[in-house]
């Protein structure tokens, strides 16, 4: 058994959250300059080259990428030889607190969805565990930002609309946020498992690195078919039209019913946010 | 095309504006996103004067974050624009002549737009940082209780903006993707033996 102190993890996600706020994961910068490379249409180039050109200013003048540094989405993968001392997730949420404060990143949380008062702090953060072989705790900050949450979507599809059902569900999807999410997006599309862990299954599959395919060959060649047909709606950078409508798509599965067929889209950014530190 | 444009605008300033053109703006601007919209209209409703004077202003949907000591203003791109698609309409037969955000807008606000003379503008959003470096100053001028909804004063010098919806019924956000998939088709075309 490894003790790992609630101090040291409130530290990290500290560490995390001004990290995830200011500098872009490495693969998804390369996926915007690969795309800007690949753009055939000027205009759409050009808003792309303004898109890396924040990303420098951003670093030079020590600024957040985007001002919505959106609700903290808290991964832990805890190994179940570590022992926490002290209160697991009240270290998390210090955290967050820490970051956003000391970092000046922006408070966009109300404490209740109808009434909207801001807790000043951006607390809570949302808190996602899974317990792991090992005595490692890994834990990952991923702001997500609302302009892009705001158009996610998720359906309970039926068996008999299949592989076609899903890819037209998750086009129609591009199709509706047309420019309000900020695009090129990046997509976490969950198919299968209960009505909770489709979402579940789309918003873990941001987490995953753009340059990494799914590892089935079934799911790999179905994502590189989405994007190739999103790819190819026009709707381009910022909108304005364009090849580059998304960067980067992610699958994830799980076992389903055999009445169900859940799909969800979770829909992000150009500035799709992670960052991982290892206790 | 490229415009200069300094606010107060007036409705032959903008007339000239077709979507898909860019504008430099300068001049000042004001910041509202939803809580502060709600308020303007609980206002008006209760007789009461808006918290700037409306006729020529432009809004700008952001909510910045804090700025540290010493600088004017933190990362400030646009929020989605639509929230606001039920505000605006009132507030351009007021007199607002430009509108700053990003994404789409109903066909109420497109109408009020065409009917007022007025322009929607896109910011890039996503892209913070650039933004910010086009504010020179930024006063809160009410609602402070709102955090980073408060609304606020800026002055601005060459804002970098896009045309999106112009006083003529243009929208880039149709135009925009159309031209780029008629641009394919010819190029399919051309390459038929």
């Amino acid at each position: 058994m490894r003790t790992i102190s609630a101090a040291e993890i409130t530290a990290a996600v500290a560490r995390l959250c001004i990290r995830a706020n200011t500098v872009l994961p490495a693969d998804v910068a390369a996926a915007l300059d690969r795309c800007r490379q690949s753009e055939p249409w000027p205009l759409a180039q050009e808003t792309l080259g303004l898109l890396q050109g924040n990303l420098v200013q951003a670093k030079e003048r020590d600024l957040p990428i985007c001002q919505d540094t959106g609700m903290a989405c808290v991964f832990v993968e805890l190994g179940q030889e570590v022992h926490v001392a002290g209160n697991f997730e009240e270290a998390i949420h210090q955290g967050v607190r820490r970051g956003y404060g000391e970092g000046y990143l922006r408070k966009s949380i109300v404490v209740d969805p109808l009434r909207r008062v801001n807790t000043e702090d951006n607390t809570p953060a949302s808190i996602t565990v899974r317990i792991v072989p090992g005595d490692r705790c890994a834990v990952t900050v991923a702001p997500k930002g609302f302009g892009s949450e705001n158009m996610s979507r998720l359906a309970m599809l039926k068996p008999a609309d299949g592989v076609e059902g899903v890819k037209r569900f998750v086009v129609d999807t591009v199709r509706l946020a047309g420019p309000n999410p900020c695009p090129p997006t990046v997509l976490g599309v969950g198919i299968g498992g209960s009505f909770d862990k489709a979402a579940a299954l789309a918003k873990h599959a941001l987490l995953r690195p753009l340059d990494e395919p799914n590892p089935d060959p079934f799911y790999a060649a179905l994502e590189g078919e989405l994007l190739e047909e999103i790819n190819s709606l026009g709707i381009g950078p910022q909108g304005f039209g364009g090849k580059t409508t998304c960067l980067g798509l992610a699958i994830e599965t799980a076992p389903t019913h055999v009445a169900g067929l859940p799909v969800a889209v979770n829909v992000s950014c150009h500035v799709t946010r992670r960052a991982t530190e290892v206790l | 095309m490229q415009h200069r444009l300094t606010t107060p605008v007036r409705r032959k300033d903008l007339a000239p504006l077709r979507a898909g053109d860019t504008v430099l703006l300068s001049g000042t601007v004001y910041t509202a996103r939803d809580a502060a919209h709600k308020r303007m209209m609980e206002l008006l409703d209760g007789g009461k004067p808006l918290p700037f004077p409306v006729g020529g202003s432009a809004l700008y949907y952001v909510g910045p974050t804090p700025e540290r000591p010493g600088e004017v203003i933190g990362s400030a791109g646009p929020t989605t624009s639509g929230r606001m698609d039920a505000y605006s309409p009132r507030l351009l037969d007021l007199g607002q002549a430009v509108m700053i955000g990003k994404g789409a807008r109903n066909q109420t606000v497109k109408d009020a737009v065409v009917r007022n003379g007025a322009v929607y503008l896109a910011a890039l959003g996503g892209a913070g940082a650039l933004m910010a470096a086009s504010v020179k100053e930024l006063e809160v001028i009410c609602w402070e209780d709102l955090g980073c909804e408060a609304v606020r004063r800026l002055e601005v010098e060459d804002m970098p903006l896009t045309v999106i919806l112009d006083a003529h019924g243009g929208d880039l956000y149709e135009s925009g993707p159309a031209a780029y998939l008629a641009g394919l088709e010819k190029k399919s075309e051309g390459e038929q033996p």
